[in-house]
């Protein structure tokens, strides 16, 4: 290859990169459901004809970083690369196929070029509803969890599959904005299509294959220099979640190998009766997302950088549910994954990792009218979810960051927003102060939140939250972050279960305290001034800046 | 005819225009920061004794700054403080909840320019519709305002949950607080930024809040010095959104004030392509920093309605303050002659957005800058003459260009110096040309047809080859590229927009309704522009901006500037559905549709300029010189011919590849691309079929 030409191949990769980008954008634009397009709950992709990622979008979220690599590969083996048609769009929603729970819808995308068929875009988007129970941890299997859609066309040579739309219409209780939504994936994957079409043309390139070869050496090559940076050994750690039943330990053997990262979940708790359980698919989605954001976080996404991490994941155990056990909440279980796996690197490599931080996302299904209510509905029927977080682990160098999301890559929604499509009213959504856990570097502070509906009417709420009886631990010395706390507003402080569908009284208001991240290194040897500007600011108290820190006002 | 100046501040220079009869003057003299106004009048005097003129001949002046986003990014406004619904305190620091890099566990997010111990609550709620669900605890209210006071508090925000739906419980807190406190500048969520979502209005109201007392100080002792120097003429402020306004109108809404240079450099191009008759162009404006795309249809530059400033994460979208305010829709990244290149850890370049800035500078500046910068590259592929640059104002030398490539790019990659800079020229072109297209996606719009404007210092120096990467045949480079965005507060017009959110579903479309609000918009706008221009002919201009029920996204639809009839109510639903098609090439079947808000825009007549009549061709001038460049599209070198821009007459012609050279930049004229000047000077390439 001369000069020019590995010049060129830069400039294709980066162009690649930049098609995906448009891609997810599209998405965005397009789409209905608040947790897509407010809330950046998708992924977006390009692939080869093998299933092989080749460029993901920086825009989306960790929970789908593998898994929906992994579903090409599913479309492929049912529908051939020959035989797809110009015009076709495949999808599904199959927890084992696609990204580990029903609410996750993705589609496949043929692009082809002078009759040729060049490669496949895909993307996946969360949407509100699919039927069933709706988003929550209390099926029993996932036939309860809502509408199953095995891998099918929506789209036949750009002709709508008008019965595959009438069945998904009727499944869902929110058809419109579902049907929409579909159409939206559809759209951003012809948009993706269009610009690769547009590429191979301004590059005279034929097919993508040289260029995958490339881009698949390079980033193989780039991420094997960063383990081999590495101490090599093996680290061992384990983490608690409050689970469903029964608490639920998460434990991890992680090697670093020459040129790999293997880990071993061996020990990890039995599989739950209750949706919680994690598909294995969206367990490798996370691992790797907590070893690649230490280990090698600039090297962009694609088959080959996330081939040398690799999971063992024993059967039986919660993070390798098989069908048809439920899964719909696997996102609790599986968002403390990169917890778990910073404890194993920590370790190794105790400069690069952070506390444990609030870690599973406080999405309160909402749900009211004549579904809870009955004939006594005094609100009309609604279904809305809204995205919160609690702190974020603190950094070696600096603090935990305030209510944000880690390791979800998910946007919140303006209250205004969601209470202009559902007839809540939230009445507090701030800063939890005294939440975060103490150290060098504290924690992230928790959010507290007040939810009714109008006019005090009774609601549900589908409760998927944890780390209320098992706070975020501290490291080096740093103090835990404060644990959650779920219930009522009413004056005895009514406390409800961490997960499943209750119902919240008419006059009485849902009451949440969000965790706060684990803090980082000895208190004392906090920066004076900082504790002083956080008591200043009302987040920390000056009793515990006493007590904690050792304050001397 | 009376003479007109125009004077855009930047962070490095201020930028003078004056026009008089269709002649014009520019200047340039370095920014003053901590009395800008003292540059002006410096500038000023040397602009006018140039031109010849008295201070009495100028009718007007036009102003554009970067104050108010340079106070925004170095966090050095009032002491602001933000009065806001109880339950609501952490808004503007809880924000998207979201960090806007994935995989960089180290990130700092923007913190909010009102910390927390200033931000003070009050119960009172209202509902989506407006309808109060708890009363303003007025006492309360009391009480804070006392708390400010001891605070020391210099401004104050007051942003209270849907009250861009009903402003009553805001307007009554302001009405307690001037009565407690008389002088204390107060800046209404629902008045700077009137729409749903809390976090970006709140952030906007607390900007505006934020500079308000310094921006107010300013104009007061501009306006002073002006008339002082004699310059007895109105003043006007240049807009974010494209138009301008009174310092009155100015000085409550400072925050509109933000983007207030590069929409002049919109406008510029808008301008010349308007003189040219082209319907579609891409303004293409690279500077020593960044560079800025902006999409022109129909001589008009894009309005939109979301800016982020003071971005903390580079150039990182999402890593800045939102603020909903009427903006000219453009990308900005961090490409310019100063960015600097390195190398990944995957063996690939990467251009900027670091930048070498004028200390040290590019390696080729001499100055001890090690590191190299696309400036560098463009020395090391022959496309400068090393004693020639700027006019020959400063020598560039090519030995620390090619060292500092071949260190930190050649080296790593098995290239030579010339090949690495090939490499830096190709990935920033490539960067300038996904921006574009990104920007072009995000509207909805394609290349086909459109040709490039291109000016600042790097603009005709890498126009042609993002031309190619685009697929545009047609680069205009104007003359006076260097103050194009001065040039363009001369050819704006006096314009307000008011945006207002109602609620509409076309199910039940309340034409009454709309009707009331768009005429009370209207009047508000025209009350502001018939201040700033009295008599002058005016165009209004009303959108509303609606999305499929359910959707978040809205798209604008222009409607009818009269009151509405149920029939156009129809005639406006099938505008959206053929948008959204040009959008998203399908529409939804069976959704209804939304409007979430509207705005009203009022502008002075822009004077019609007729499309200049083309000019005979005239000889070509010899070339002064002949560079050895090396293409970056194939890697050859081979002998370009330089031509002076000045020697070249109305209707000259020269083949590529050539250079066409003058003070301000360097126009390159790729192989297979010709080079003509038109009618009015200007340098058109034109790419011949391939």
């Amino acid at each position: 290859m001369d000069a020019l030409e590995k010049i060129q191949r830069q400039i294709q990769w980066n162009r690649l990169i930049a098609v995906v980008e448009e891609q997810a954008q599209t998405m965005i634009r397009t789409a209905f459901s608040t947790t897509v397009r407010e809330a950046g709950d998708l992924s977006a992709g390009v692939f080869d004809l093998q299933g092989r990622m080749l460029a993901q979008a920086v825009t989306g979220t960790p929970g789908h970083v593998n898994s929906m690599m992994e579903s090409v590969g599913h479309f492929l083996a049912k529908f051939p690369a020959a035989s797809m048609k110009p015009g076709d769009h495949y999808i599904t929603n199959d927890p084992w196929l696609g990204t580990g729970h029903l609410h996750d819808l993705t589609v496949v995308t043929p692009a082809f070029r002078r009759g040729e068929i060049v490669g496949l875009f895909a993307n996946t988007a969360h949407i509100i509803d699919i039927g069933g129970l709706g988003m929550g941890p209390e099926g029993r299997s996932v036939f309860e969890e809502g509408l199953y859609i095995p891998i099918v066309k929506c789209f036949d040579q750009g002709v709508p599959n008008e019965t595959f739309f009438d069945f998904l219409r009727v499944g869902s209780r929110t058809p419109v904005e579902l049907e929409g939504d579909v159409y939206s994936l559809c759209a951003c994957n012809d948009a993706g299509a269009k610009r690769l079409v547009e590429m191979l043309d301004e590059f005279a390139m034929d097919s993508i294959d040289d260029l995958a070869g490339y881009i698949f050496d390079s980033s193989l090559a780039a991420t094997i220099a960063e383990i081999a940076r590495l101490p090599r050994g093996t680290y061992s750690a384990s983490i608690k979640s409050d689970g469903y039943e029964a608490p639920v330990t998460l434990r991890a053997a992680l090697t670093i190998l020459e040129d790999a990262i293997e880990v071993d979940f061996a020990g990890t708790s039995g599989l739950s009766q209750r949706g919680i359980n994690v598909p294995p698919a969206y367990c490798r989605a996370y691992s790797c997302f907590g070893i690649k954001v230490v280990v090698a976080p600039d090297i962009p996404n694609n088959w080959a950088s996330l081939a040398p991490f690799r999971m063992v994941i024993p059967e039986g155990c919660i993070l390798n549910a098989p069908r048809p056990y439920p899964v719909s909440v696997r996102h609790v279980t599986g968002q403390l994954l990169p917890d778990l796996i910073m404890g194993c690197l920590h370790q190794a490599v105790p400069d690069r990792v952070v506390a444990e931080g609030s870690s599973c996302l406080w999405n309160p299904p909402l749900r009211g009218g004549a579904q809870v209510s009955g004939q006594q509905a005094e609100v009309a029927d609604f279904e809305v979810i809204t995205f919160n977080s609690g702190g974020t682990g603190a950094r070696p160098g600096k603090d935990g960051l305030d209510g944000t999301a880690f390791p979800s890559g998910v946007r919140t929604m303006p209250v205004e927003a969601t209470e202009n499509v559902a007839p809540v009213i939230f009445w507090k959504k701030e800063l939890r102060p005294d939440s975060a856990g103490a150290g060098r570097t504290r924690g992230g502070f928790g959010q507290i939140m007040e939810i009714g509906a109008k006019g005090d009417a009774e609601f549900a709420v589908n409760a998927i939250f944890d780390r209320v009886a098992n706070a975020p631990k501290g490291r080096d010395g740093g103090g835990d972050g404060e644990a959650g706390w779920v219930g009522l507003n009413d004056a005895n402080g009514t406390v409800l279960r961490t997960k499943g569908f209750q119902v919240i009284p008419k006059g009485r208001r849902l009451l949440l305290k969000l965790p706060g991240g684990g803090g980082m290194g000895d208190p004392a040897a906090r920066d004076p001034a900082l504790v002083e500007r956080d008591v200043a600011d009302g987040l920390v108290t000056a009793d515990a800046a006493r007590r904690v820190y050792g304050a001397s006002k | 005819m009376s003479a007109r100046l125009a004077v855009d501040i930047g962070g490095t220079f201020t930028d003078l225009a004056l026009e008089r009869d269709g002649q014009r003057w520019t200047a340039k003299t370095l920014t003053t920061p901590q009395a800008p106004e003292e540059g002006v009048l410096v500038g000023t005097q040397q602009i006018l004794a140039a031109a010849g003129m008295a201070p009495a001949d100028i009718a007007l002046v036009i102003h554009g700054t970067t104050l108010a986003t340079n106070a925004l990014i170095e966090r050095k406004g009032a002491r602001t403080a933000l009065l806001t619904t109880e339950g609501f305190r952490d808004v503007i620091a809880l924000a998207n909840e979201a960090r806007y890099d994935q995989y960089d566990l180290n990130i700092d997010l923007p913190q909010p320019l009102v910390p927390r111990r200033w931000r003070l609550t009050v119960p009172e709620r209202l509902d989506n519709e407006g309808k109060v669900l708890l009363p303003l605890d007025e006492a309360a209210v009391r009480t804070q305002i006392e708390v400010m006071r001891a605070e020391g508090i210099e401004a104050l925000a007051i942003g209270f949950l849907h009250a861009f739906v009903n402003p009553v419980h805001e307007q009554r807190a302001a009405a307690i607080a001037r009565e407690m406190w008389p002088g204390l500048p107060i800046s209404l969520s629902a008045e700077v930024s009137p729409e749903m979502r809390e976090w970006e209005r709140f952030s906007t109201t607390v900007a505006n809040a934020y500079v308000q007392p310094m921006m107010a100080r300013y104009l007061g002792r501009l306006e002073t010095g002006l008339r002082e120097a004699g310059l007895g003429c109105p003043l006007f402020l240049m807009l974010s959104g494209g138009g301008l306004t009174t310092v009155e109108t100015a000085a409550r809404f400072p925050i509109r004030l933000v983007e207030s240079g590069p929409a002049g450099g919109a406008i510029f191009s808008a301008h010349v392509s308007k003189e040219r008759g082209l319907e579609k162009v891409l303004s293409f404006d690279m500077g020593g920093t960044t560079a800025k795309v902006c999409l022109i249809d129909h001589y008009a530059p894009q309005a939109s309605r979301t800016f982020e400033v003071a971005r903390v994460g580079r150039f990182k979208k999402g890593s800045g303050l939102p603020l909903r305010i009427p903006v000219i829709e453009m990308v900005e990244i961090g490409a310019g002659g100063g960015s600097i290149a390195q190398v990944d850890s995957l063996g690939r370049i990467t251009v900027g957005p670091e930048s070498a800035g004028a200390m040290p500078g590019p390696a080729c500046y001499g100055r001890g800058g090690t590191k190299p910068a696309v400036t560098d590259a463009n020395l090391a592929l022959g496309r400068y003459e090393p004693e020639l640059f700027a006019g020959g104002a400063m020598k560039l030398q090519v030995a620390p260009a090619l060292a500092a490539l071949g260190a930190h790019v050649g080296g790593k990659l098995g290239l030579g110096p010339e090949m690495a800079g090939l490499g830096v020229v190709e990935m920033v072109d490539e960067n300038m040309a996904n921006a574009a297209r990104v920007h072009a996606i995000e509207s909805g719009k394609g290349f086909g047809g459109r040709a490039i404007i291109a000016f600042g210092g790097g603009g005709p120096v890498h126009g042609y080859r993002v031309a190619e990467k685009i697929g545009v045949t047609r680069v205009l480079v104007p003359s006076g590229a260097g103050v194009g965005s001065a040039i363009g507060f001369l050819r704006a017009p006096v314009a307000y927009e008011v945006v207002k959110s109602l609620y509409q579903r076309f199910g039940t479309f309340d034409v009454a309704a709309v009707n009331g609000l768009l005429a009370a918009m209207s009047a508000e706008a025209y009350g502001v522009v018939a201040h700033g221009a009295p008599g002058a002919p005016v165009r209004e201009n009303r959108i509303a901006y609606m999305r499929y029920v359910g959707q978040g996204h809205e798209i604008a639809v222009v409607l009818p500037a009269r009151a509405l009839t149920v029939a156009d109510v129809a005639a406006v639903r099938a505008a959206y559905d053929a948008e959204y098609t040009r959008f998203y090439d399908r529409p939804v079947p069976g959704s209804d549709v939304e409007i979430l808000s509207f705005a009203v825009t009022v502008a002075t007549e822009v004077p019609d300029v007729a499309a200049a009549a083309d000019v005979a061709d005239a000889a070509a001038p010899a070339p002064i010189r002949v560079q050895q460049v090396r293409d970056t599209r194939t890697g050859a070198v081979a002998a370009w011919s330089v031509y002076d821009r000045g020697e070249m007459a109305r209707g000259a012609r020269v083949a590529g590849p050539c250079i066409v050279s003058e003070d301000e930049t360097s126009t390159l004229v790729g192989p297979g691309w010709s080079c003509r000047v038109d009618a009015l000077g200007y340098l058109e390439l034109t790419q011949e079929a391939r």
